[in-house]
């Protein structure tokens, strides 16, 4: 079996789920210049509204297609309420104050939502129902599944998605401007509380699906999964380039691909010191070295007033 | 279609200090619909911060403005906006990083209604209202005379086609007054004659215009009435030909003999 191969189709979906999360944090971010750092509990959210939603169907006899369909639906409204609840509550009334403020509210609501998981949920790991019966495929030597493809598929479809969001329509336009100059945008007509609300929203959208994919792909969920899979994604925004849309996809596939490739080889370049359960390190790694050497990421401009 | 004349904007004892500043004390003045009305007064006079609570960037501490009708509410700029003020910058503030068509067609927001799940779902109206936006916008770059620079970015625009862009962004948001913050800054003599036809045609179009300006000869040679400031109180308020002669304002530009 190709090891490198494997490595990087690996990295690849592991990538695009983190670009899936890293886009809710560079859309806020870019917008208002906050840390969204309860982002990665609305991913673990979605995922186990999903499991829950679909267990239930499941066993009330539903056919498994109707049943992961309604999950996702289930998991993207409680997400999108929960986003944008939280800008309404955490975030809207600290407008304006010093930054350190609203992202200390963050790291809060983070916690918050953990424990409320913890109180739904339990604490106990929770299986992610099989949806998909899965298929193994093989290209030179390294093996894929049609779980992975699908991933894939769908993170660039719904990336394309915000692309054409933003890029194409009004509102986009809108958060664009906001993001650039929110005052003038206001003067423009723009209404700013709308377009932050949007972007949240968009964001959580986005970030259920991260989670659907996390849930069918590891088949495994717990209410502190969000913790860490949404410090990934943010040092995967981070190292595109945070507020940077393009960065926020290139930085997660970059990143998924470094932490496959370094889980796979790190026990041949540490002489077999280090194993690849150590593959937490390279995020971390990767973190560390993006804010020494180009803070501003791949695709960052020079950051002087939104640093 | 309201008549000519009638008040389109009141300003009442507006004040505001910046700590111990008083960058307005008190100011009244009353602008009528379908006049180029000038603001002068030396560097510092306040005219740029007379704007600023104008377009709600700046909260108030004391007095109001009545537009149309009806009073301003301060600290909402959309709203401003949706009641038919725009405006351009002393210092040209465009969204640099997106296309000079784009710019405008931010300004067409304020008029169209479309929100978050038509621009997702993308039905036929939001379709319908967003090549409308475009067309307006374009419309608007050849009204200005920059319509060959539509898909270059706002910051790789020349000085003074950022002005004129901004000026048809400002547009874009049909105001029945638009306030112009020196537009005519850093500009030389050829772009400043172009600038005074593109004010006129404006004002023939029936949009009232408030005109702050260091360029007293465009002042002079446009505005209908003039007002001037000094140490952010009113000197002022009348026709050019009074108030180029008021020994006040002559004192106030080149100071009092001993």
């Amino acid at each position: 079996m190709d090891i490198f191969l494997q490595q990087v189709i690996n990295g690849l979906v592991q990538g695009a789920i983190y670009a899936m999360v890293a886009l809710g944090y560079t859309m806020v971010y870019g917008i208002m210049g906050l840390i969204n750092f309860a982002h990665g509990e609305v991913v673990m959210i979605g995922t186990l509204v999903t499991i829950t939603v679909v267990t239930f169907l499941l066993k009330a006899g539903f056919p498994v297609w109707l049943a992961g369909g309604m999950g996702i639906v289930a998991a993207a409204s409680v997400c999108m309420v929960l986003g944008w609840s939280l800008e309404r509550v955490a975030y809207r009334p600290l407008r304006g104050a010093p930054r350190l403020t609203p992202l200390i509210t963050a790291i809060g609501m983070s916690i918050v939502l953990q424990n409320l998981a913890m109180m739904i949920w339990g604490r106990n790991y929770m299986t992610f129902p099989s949806l998909i019966e899965k298929t193994q495929f093989e290209i030179g030597g390294a093996a894929f599944t049609n779980v992975q493809v699908l991933i894939v598929l769908v993170a660039g479809l719904s990336m394309g998605g915000l692309l054409l969001l933003v890029y194409r329509t009004k509102l986009g336009m809108a958060m664009r401007a906001t993001a650039q100059n929110p005052g003038v945008a206001g003067l423009m007509g723009v209404n700013a509380n709308r377009v932050i609300s949007s972007a949240f929203v968009i964001g959580s959208v986005l970030g259920a699906l991260a989670g659907v994919m996390v849930g069918v792909y590891y088949e495994i969920a717990h209410y502190q999964m969000g913790f860490m899979l949404g410090l990934k994604a943010f040092t995967a925004a981070v190292l595109g380039g945070i507020g940077n849309l393009a960065g926020a996809m290139a930085g997660g596939i970059l990143l998924g691909l470094i932490e496959a490739l370094g889980a796979g080889y790190i026990g041949d370049l540490t002489g077999g010191f280090l194993g690849s359960h150590y593959q937490d390190i390279f995020a971390f790694v990767v973190l560390i070295f993006v804010l020494m050497f180009r803070p501003s990421g791949l695709f960052g401009e020079k950051t002087g007033d939104r640093a | 279609m309201s008549a000519k004349g009638e008040v389109l904007l009141q300003a009442q004892a507006v004040a505001k200090h910046f700590g111990g500043v008083k960058a307005l004390r008190d100011v009244s003045l009353t602008i009528r619909r379908g006049e180029v009305y000038g603001l002068i007064g030396p560097n510092g006079a306040g005219k740029t911060t007379f704007f600023n609570c104008m377009t709600g960037l700046y909260v108030p501490d004391g007095g109001s403005f009545i537009f149309d009708g009806a009073p301003l509410k301060a600290d909402a700029p959309d709203q401003v906006a949706d009641r038919g003020i725009a405006r351009t910058f002393q210092n040209i503030r465009l969204f640099g990083n997106m296309t000079a068509l784009d710019n405008v067609m931010v300004g067409r927001h304020v008029r169209t209604q479309a929100g978050i799940f038509g621009a997702i779902f993308r039905g036929r109206a939001a379709r319908a209202e967003e090549a409308a936006i475009r067309r307006r916008a374009e419309e608007l770059l050849h009204y200005v005379g920059v319509e060959d620079r539509a898909d270059d970015l706002a910051k790789n625009l020349s000085y003074g086609d950022q002005r004129r862009l901004e000026i048809a962004r400002a547009l874009a948001t049909e105001p029945k007054l638009l306030c112009l913050d020196e537009p005519a800054a850093g500009m030389n003599g050829t772009e400043t004659e172009a600038l005074r036809l593109l004010i006129d045609g404006i004002r023939a179009d029936g949009v009232t215009i408030l005109l702050i300006e260091h360029d007293v000869k465009l002042v002079m040679g446009l505005c209908d009435r003039v007002a001037v400031l000094d140490y952010g109180a009113l000197l002022i308020e009348d026709v050019p030909s009074i108030v180029q002669h008021d020994p006040r304002v002559i004192e106030a530009y080149i100071g009092v003999a001993a």
